[in-house]
C-alpha cells in the first residue's frame, strides 16, 4: 500500500522502519518485562531527526504534520506499542505550544522537543476528572506575576521523564469548563513533582506518573493563549493528536497481524500449516481487511488535518475509535491463531493484546470518541 | 582534517547461494548492500570528523549501481562521494583494484586518514585496504579496533591481535582498515536521507586517472584463477588411547613415520 507518499514521506517511513526493526524490535520484550523507560531507543529516534518531523522548520522541526507523525508512529508501534507512545506522548505535549503558543513560547520550547533533547507531556485527567474533564480541580491562582498550581494530575504519560508539561488548570472555578486555562511548566519548578510509576496492563515502558502541584509558582508568561482557553486548548490538542493514537493502534495490530500469519504457516497440525485450513484463513483475511480499514481512516483523517481543514474533530475521533477497536480485536485474533503458545509470554503475541488495550481508553475512551462524532453528525445535519 | 573511506557494494550475504556448478556466488536477484565491514570504517571516518572538523568522502569502484551505496554513506553522514567506475576496470583483482583505487585518491587530493573495512564479504580478501596504502606509499595500520587519538600529524590507535591488541602509533597521512569492534553503526538521519537523495556523485573513469593503462582490469591482474572448489569437509585426527606411556611411544612413532614419508 502507498497512500501516494511524498518522497520525504517515505524516507520517514523507511527510516522508522529501521529503527523499529534493528533497535526497537529486539529489546521490546525486555524493556517490557523490566517496565524500562526507553532513553536510548529514543536517543536514537532525535539522532534521526525525527523527534520533530511534525515540528515547523522555523522551530527546529523537520516541517511535516499530523501524516509525517503518524507514519512514524505507526511504524515503531508494530515493533512496540510501549516505546512508540514514549515517542507520541512528546507531540500530545508539544501542541497545544504549537496550536496557541506566542512566539516567544514556541521559541522558547519548541526547538528542544523539535531535536529531541526535551520530551513534553500533556496533563489534564485527574483522579475525579477522566472523560469528565469540566471537572478537573487543579487550581491556578493569579498572584501578581505569577501563577500558583495547587493539585494532582493522574496516569500522565512521561511524567517524570518529559522537561516541557502543558497542563490543564482551573483560573475561575465558577465558570465551569470556561473557567480553565493551559499552562507550560517545566520540570525542576519548585512545587512540582511526580507521584510514584504506576505498574500498566500494557504499554509498560512507557512512563505513567502524577504530576503533584503544591504552592507550584509559575510565571504568569507561561499561560498559553488566553485564561478561560484552557479545555478549547485541550479539545483541539486532541483532534490533532487522536490519529497518532489510530497510527499506533494501526501499528500494534499490523505487527500483530504480521506475528499471527508467520505463525500460521510455519505451524503443523492434522499433517499441514493452520493457514491450509480454510477457519484460519478467514480469520486471517478478516484481520488484514480491518487494519487496512483502519489504516485508510488514520492517514484520510491526518490528511484532513494536515490540509488546513476546520472541521476535523469528527474524523479524527473515528479513526481514532475504529483503529483501536480493529486493534483490539486483531491483537485478541492473533493470540487466538497462536493458540496455547499465543497465552505464553515467551511468544510476542500477548504483549501485543496488552498494548492495544489502552489505545481504546486514552486521549478519550471510545465511548467518549462516539459523543463526539455523533454530536458533530448532528451538528451537520443541522447546518444543511 | 581530510577523511577518504573506501567502501565496496556486495550482495547482501545474509541470503547467498552459490552455484554447486561453477562454485561462484550467484548474484542474479540478490540484493546489494555497503559491506557490512565498510559500514563501521563509514561510521569511524564521521565520528573523527564530528570530533575534528573536516571533510569525509566516500570512494567505490565498482559498476554505476554503486552509486546506491554511496548515497547511503551520504545519508550517514559522509560529506562527498566518488564513483571510480570504467569498463577498463573489468577483471581486477586485488591487485589492480588497489591500485585504481589509489589513483583515484591522489586525482581526489590531500587526504590525512583513509579508512577502509578490514575486508570485504564477498571476496574476502582483506587486501585492498593494506594494498591502497603500499601504493600511495603511506604507512597502514590493519584491524583497528579504537582510534585512541588524532593530532594534526599522528594518529594512535588499538590493533586487534588474536592475543589482545597493540598500541601503534603513526604519521598522517596514514590508512586504517578496521574491526566490527571499533564503533556501532548509526542508522541514517532524515536530513542525511534527504542530502543523499540530491547530493551530486562525482565520477572518476579511467582516463581521468593519469593512471598505467597496462595495470587495470584484467590486464593489470597478476592473480589467475586456476581453479574454484568446495574444499573437502576436514577429516576426523587419530585418536591415540591407551596409558601415557603407551600414548607417548605410538606418537613418537607417528610422528617419525610421517617425517620419513615426507622425506
Amino acid at each position: 500500500m502507498s497512500y501516494l507518499l511524498t518522497e520525504e514521506q517515505k524516507m520517514i517511513r523507511d527510516l522508522a522502519r529501521q529503527i523499529a526493526d534493528e533497535k526497537i524490535r529486539p529489546v521490546a520484550a525486555e524493556y517490557d518485562e523490566k517496565e524500562e523507560f526507553p532513553w536510548p531507543i529514543l536517543k536514537v529516534i532525535a539522532e534521526s531527526d525525527l523527534a520533530g518531523i511534525y515540528i515547523e522548520e522555523a522551530y527546529g522541526g523537520m516541517g511535516g504534520g499530523v501524516t509525517e507523525l503518524c507514519i512514524a508512529t505507526e511504524e515503531f508501534s508494530k515493533a512496540c506499542g510501549g516505546i512508540a507512545v514514549s515517542y507520541a506522548a512528546s507531540a500530545l505535549g508539544a501542541y497545544p505550544i504549537i496550536l496557541y503558543g506566542s512566539e516567544d513560547q514556541k521559541k522558547k520550547y519548541l526547538p528542544d522537543i523539535a531535536k529531541g533533547k526535551k520530551l513534553a507531556a500533556f496533563g489534564l485527567t485527574e483522579a475525579g476528572a477522566g472523560s469528565d474533564a469540566g471537572a478537573v480541580s487543579t487550581t491556578a491562582k493569579k498572584d501578581g506575576d505569577y501563577y500558583i498550581l495547587d493539585g494532582v494530575k493522574q496516569w500522565i504519560t512521561n511524567g517524570g521523564e518529559a522537561e516541557t508539561y502543558t497542563v490543564i488548570a482551573m483560573t475561575d472555578k465558577t465558570k465551569g469548563s470556561r473557567g480553565a486555562s493551559a499552562f507550560i511548566v517545566e520540570k525542576g519548578t519548585p512545587g512540582f513533582e511526580f507521584g510514584k510509576k504506576e505498574k500498566k496492563l500494557g504499554i509498560r515502558s512507557s512512563a505513567t506518573r502524577e504530576l503533584i502541584f503544591t504552592n507550584c509558582k509559575i510565571p504568569k508568561e507561561n499561560l498559553l493563549g488566553k485564561e478561560g482557553l484552557g479545555f478549547i486548548v485541550a479539545m483541539k490538542t486532541f483532534d490533532k493528536s487522536r490519529p497518532g493514537i489510530g497510527a499506533q493502534a494501526v501499528g500494534i495490530a499490523q505487527g500483530a497481524l504480521d506475528h499471527a500469519l508467520k505463525y500460521a504457516k510455519e505451524r503443523v497440525q492434522f499433517g499441514k500449516p493452520i493457514s491450509s485450513f480454510q477457519g484460519m484463513q478467514f480469520m486471517l483475511a478478516d484481520m488484514g481487511t480491518q487494519v487496512e480499514a483502519a489504516r485508510a481512516l488514520v492517514y484520510l483523517a491526518a490528511g484532513l488535518i494536515d490540509s488546513g481543514a476546520k472541521d476535523i474533530s469528527k474524523l479524527s475521533a473515528m479513526s481514532k475509535l475504529f483503529a483501536s477497536d480493529v486493534a483490539m480485536k486483531v491483537t485478541t485474533d492473533a493470540v487466538q491463531v497462536f493458540g496455547g503458545y499465543g497465552y505464553m509470554r515467551d511468544y510476542p503475541v500477548e504483549k501485543y493484546m496488552r498494548d492495544a488495550k489502552i489505545t481504546q481508553i486514552y486521549e478519550g475512551t471510545n465511548q467518549i470518541q462516539r459523543s463526539i462524532i455523533a454530536v458533530e453528525m448532528i451538528k451537520e445535519m443541522l447546518r444543511k | 582534517m581530510n577523511i577518504i573511506v573506501c567502501i565496496k557494494q556486495v550482495p547482501d550475504t545474509a541470503n547467498i547461494e552459490i552455484d554447486p556448478q561453477t562454485n561462484t556466488l550467484i548474484r542474479e536477484g540478490v540484493e546489494s548492500i555497503i559491506n557490512p565491514f565498510d559500514m563501521y570504517a563509514i561510521e569511524e571516518a564521521v565520528r573523527t570528523k564530528e570530533k575534528l572538523n573536516g571533510n569525509v568522502i566516500a570512494v567505490t569502484m565498482g559498476p554505476p549501481q554503486a552509486e546506491i551505496a554511496l548515497r547511503e554513506a551520504i545519508s550517514m553522514g559522509v560529506d562527498e562521494a566518488v564513483l571510480v567506475s570504467d569498463r577498463a576496470f573489468a577483471g581486477s583483482d586485488t591487485w589492480a583494484t588497489s591500485y585504481t583505487l589509489a589513483c583515484a585518491i591522489r586525482k581526489i587530493g590531500k587526504f590525512d586518514i583513509i579508512f577502509c573495512g578490514k575486508q570485504a564479504a564477498d571476496g574476502d580478501t582483506a587486501q585492498v585496504g593494506p594494498g591502497i596504502s603500499m601504493h600511495l606509499d603511506i604507512p597502514q595500520v590493519t584491524y583497528v579496533k579504537k582510534i585512541e587519538e588524532v593530532t594534526a600529524d599522528r594518529a594512535r590507535v588499538e590493533r586487534m591481535t588474536e592475543e589482545g591488541y597493540e598500541i601503534i602509533e603513526a604519521p598522517l597521512p596514514v590508512l586504517f582498515t578496521v574491526v566490527k569492534e571499533i564503533n556501532e553503526p548509526r542508522i541514517p538521519s532524515l536530513k542525511g536521507k534527504m542530502k543523499a537523495k540530491s547530493a551530486q556523485i562525482k565520477a572518476l573513469t579511467a582516463k581521468d586517472l593519469d593512471a598505467d593503462e597496462k595495470l587495470l582490469g584484467l590486464n593489470g591482474s597478476p592473480t589467475q584463477v586456476v581453479k574454484i572448489f568446495t574444499p573437502p569437509p576436514r577429516e576426523g585426527g587419530e585418536m591415540l588411547t591407551g596409558s601415557t606411556e603407551e600414548i607417548v611411544d605410538k606418537l613418537v612413532k607417528v610422528l617419525k613415520d610421517e617425517c620419513k614419508s615426507k622425506i
